[in-house]
């Protein structure tokens, strides 16, 4: 542990969209881990390089605008700053946006902190015809300077390199006169210890920084009073426009340190991606091409490749033909006690079942919608479709940010319910979380359901079409019912581009690596509780306690296995449909409205306890009533309506 | 020559009910006066109205006057909501006692400072004055929201009107600062421009929050 603690840290930061995960992936390779911060429900990525012996501990903070935070990943990215100590802060920045994020490097440097400024992207400036005089930039900013462009590893040895060598200069920027006797007035009336500068510190104050004012509260006990008045007394002075006075003061000294610094001749344009761009974002020509993305990335690639294929060749050949004859024979030959018998290799068994489900079926099917989600995410294709998608997600309360949880809901719900956190207010989140458990199947449960309707012509259709009524009309109920402002939405859209395969691997191998951990052990809770309920006969009891609501669905009493196990897993359930239908006993009329019900019914438990640790016990509980209420009387009204209109007899 | 503040409401609710209304006279209980009011004599005796029996009309003379009284009433309201944020019952009130102030040019620096506008809060037609003549012969079109550009126009931004600090601080740090220039790129289905290299995605609220001084 001694060693760990003395371990010196490099943080990075930066706005979105700069590659800062490329410069952390490029530097610590492919062994991170990411988890919580301490006390928050954001992640933040750990890993570790060697510089010339020496090992450092690097942190990878959440996206950040400026040192006031607004949003808690702003909060958290800032805590790491003001908690963590590190040798150097490596500042990440686009070069092609360089005046606008050098704001940021300023309020760093004037914080006092280590900083490495690390231009970035320097590739696709310099196509724009964009220049970057990285010496002089140096001399004026009086820190490490770096050109780079990380996903093609230039400047990687210059930054390990100043990295090693980084030796503190401590340099100011002075704002206008009249607001610099302010800064320094707020400044001298603060007299403990702080790891920021006392200056970046009263302007932190006189912005009403809510943290920042506790920490110094804390810190300065009684001389508080007198810092308090002198801050409301600035504030009030300067009432009318004090933010917009700082940032354009900011922005005044940035132009001046980058007079002489970028030089801008006609560059080439990049067409293409400007093109495909436009294209995505024309309603006309964006939902077309959402289309082909849906068809190509989830039709073909998850449900052709990965569920097909794949599985077909881990669950037919690897597990059939070899691992599950050679299990079970070696339990038939040493464990003779029926009951033990059955729990590894029985109906349920926690090898036959659990494992033979989360590896062969679950893993190809979830890995390769990661790979797809990856794909998609790194092209910069999400920020368009959030544009695109606005005005319909408005009026179901939520906003065009909330498509990156419901797309990743296609892959794995549980997931995506995490993500819900990213949404701003807590009503979104109840939504989105809603509209999750109820009408957005996951990549597992698709692919069973895609696998069972595709033989009956219409069966699909329905389905789909089924899925997307009740999302909406759903949507729009709760969002009248649930008290709250409208969202807003603001987006940055990165340009789009081409991803780097490496980046691609690395997170979906992360998101996979989260996703066995959280759901392998549930598989194996899934498989007990099975077993235990055939064994003890509780299992037919349930089935049969759910058999008159079968028989309102008009549906065969066996579907009630069916929906009891879609509990467990979602799959689960849509498999056992599947048996059902190869025995022959569902019609076509019988298969949708199984399907359609089972798609809607509660999620599955990990899904269930996901939503509890995320939405408390009220919520999660009223969501599941509901969902389940919501999914029978569906299924009920949809078999009426198919019966009635003869539609798929 | 100013006539009083009663005759200016007189005057007012003549406008409203015979010109707009597209009326000839109005019914003196209409307008909630009696024969013997004051400011009706002081109205005709500028030859401002005539009255018939019960029913008074606007004459020729008195149009121009009518005309400016409405014009600086609802000047006045959007003044109030728009400015001053009294969105409330009180407004209306508030700005009948206020339109007797905008003489004698102030009603031309605020039409200029609302930057011509041609609507009231309640949708009424604001009756155009010479300022507004002035303006649109140059071709003025001073400060916009970002909503009133249509795709491919280009601005400097000229300020920010979010009274959430939050909401300001956001537009901000992307880079939406007065003085920088912004290109509108698409006005459906959502507001995207560009600040430099860099393109923004923002809702229609977001977009009239911000200002533009059209290039």
């Amino acid at each position: 542990m001694s060693d760990l603690s003395k371990e010196k840290k490099i943080v990075l930061v930066g706005n979105p969209n700069v590659g800062k995960s490329v410069v952390f992936n490029t530097l610590t390779g492919a062994y991170t881990t990411v988890s919580n911060y301490p006390g928050t429900s954001v992640e933040v990525s750990r890993g570790h390089c060697d510089i010339s012996g020496e090992k450092y501990l690097v942190l990878d903070t959440p996206g950040m605008y400026s040192l006031l935070p607004i949003t808690e990943e702003e909060r958290v990215g800032r805590r790491i700053l003001l908690e963590e100590d590190p040798h150097v802060i490596v500042h990440v920045v686009d070069g092609r946006n360089l005046e606008r994020m050098l704001p940021l490097t300023l309020q760093l440097i004037e914080a006092g902190l280590p900083v490495i400024l690390l231009v970035n992207i320097m590739d696709e400036a310099e196509r724009l015809g964009i220049e970057i005089d990285i010496r002089l930039l140096q001399d004026k900013l009086q820190i490490p300077v770096i050109s780079a462009a990380m996903a093609r590893k230039r400047g990687l040895s210059e930054l390990r390199k100043a990295i090693e060598s980084y030796q503190f200069r401590l340099a100011t920027f002075a704002y206008a006169p009249d607001l610099e006797k302010d800064i320094q007035k707020v400044g001298s009336l603060m007299h403990g210890e702080y790891i920021l500068n006392k200056r970046s510190l009263a302007l932190l104050l006189l912005q009403r920084d809510q943290e920042i004012e506790d920490r110094i509260k804390r810190r300065e006990a009684d001389r508080y009073t007198e810092v308090e008045q002198a801050v409301n007394n600035i504030v009030f002075e300067w009432r009318v426009d004090l933010h917009l006075r700082i940032n354009l003061e900011r922005r005044r000294i940035c132009k001046g340190l980058l007079d002489g610094v970028i030089h801008q001749s006609a560059g080439v344009p990049p067409v293409l991606s400007e093109r495909i761009s436009a294209l995505s974002m024309n309603p006309w020509s964006g939902v077309p091409l959402l289309l082909l993305i849906l068809y190509f990335g989830l039709y073909e690639f998850v449900g052709g490749f990965g569920a097909g294929t794949v599985v077909d060749f881990l669950e037919g050949s690897v597990f059939e033909e070899y691992l599950n004859p050679l299990v079970i024979g070696f339990c038939d030959q040493f464990i003779p006690w029926y009951w033990l018998n059955e729990l590894i290799v029985g109906e349920y068994g926690l090898f036959t079942l659990g494992v033979r489900y989360a590896v062969a079926i679950i893993l190809p099917i979830v890995g390769t919608f990661f790979v797809a989600f990856a794909v998609i995410e790194d092209s910069g294709y999400f920020p368009r479709l959030a544009m695109l998608v606005d005005r319909l997600f408005k009026k179901i309360g939520l906003n065009g940010r909330a498509v990156i949880p419901m797309v990743l809901g296609f892959g794995c719900d549980t997931m995506a319910t995490v993500v819900t956190r990213t949404l701003e207010t807590t009503r979104e989140r109840i939504i989105a979380t809603l509209l999750l458990a109820l009408a957005i199947p996951c990549s597992a449960q698709m692919g069973v359901i895609l696998g069972l309707l595709s033989g009956v012509p219409g069966a699909l259709l329905v389905w789909v079409a089924s899925m997307f009524l009740i999302f909406l009309l759903v949507g729009m109920l709760t969002a009248k019912i649930i008290p709250g402002e409208q969202p807003m939405f603001y987006m940055e859209l990165p340009p789009m581009r081409l991803p780097q395969p490496r980046n691609v691997l690395i997170k979906t191998l992360t998101r996979m690596q989260w996703y066995f951990l959280e759901i392998f052990p549930l598989f194996m809770i899934a498989s007990v509780l099975l077993w235990a309920g055939k064994l003890s006969g509780a299992l037919n009891g349930l089935v049969s306690t759910l058999s008159p609501v079968m028989k309102l669905l008009g549906l065969p009493e066996q579907a009630s296995a069916a929906f009891i196990f879609g509990f467990f897993r979602r799959d689960f359930g849509a498999a056992g449909l599947y048996d059902l239908q190869t025995n022959g006993l569902l019609n076509p009329t019988q298969l949708t409205v199984a399907a359609v019900t089972l798609t809607l019914f509660v999620p599955c438990v990990a899904q269930f306890l996901v939503m509890q640790k995320e939405r408390g016990w009220r919520v999660s509980l009223m969501i599941f009533v509901f969902v389940t209420f919501l999914a029978f009387s569906s299924g009920w009204l949809l078999n009426r309506v198919l019966l009635a209109s003869g539609l798929l007899l | 020559m100013k006539v009083s503040a009663r005759a200016e409401e007189i005057l007012e609710s003549l406008w409203i009910n015979t010109v707009e209304a597209d009326e000839n006279a109005v019914h003196l209980e209409t307008l909630a006066i009696s024969h013997d009011d004051q400011a009706l004599e002081e109205l005709l005796r500028l030859a401002f109205i005539e009255i018939h029996g019960e029913r008074v009309r606007l004459r020729k003379e008195g149009r121009s006057e009518a005309r400016m009284t409405v014009r600086r009433h609802r000047l006045a309201e959007r003044l109030m909501m728009d400015i001053l944020d009294i969105k409330d019952a009180s407004a209306n009130a508030r700005a009948c006692e206020f339109e007797h102030l905008l003489h004698h040019g102030v009603d031309t620096k605020i039409c200029t400072l609302l930057n011509h506008p041609t609507t009231c809060p309640h949708g009424k037609p604001i009756p155009p004055g010479e300022c507004c003549d002035q303006a649109r012969q140059v071709g003025e079109v001073g400060v916009v929201a970002l909503t009133e550009l249509k795709a491919g126009e280009q601005g400097e931004i000229a300020y920010l009107a979010a009274n959430d600090v939050s909401k300001m601080h956001k537009l901000m740090s992307m880079g939406v600062l007065p003085g920088n220039t912004l290109l509108l790129l698409r006005t459906y289905p959502t507001y995207i421009f560009k600040v430099g290299n860099s393109e923004f995605a923002v809702d229609e609220d977001l977009a009239r929050e911000i200002f533009v001084r059209k290039a």
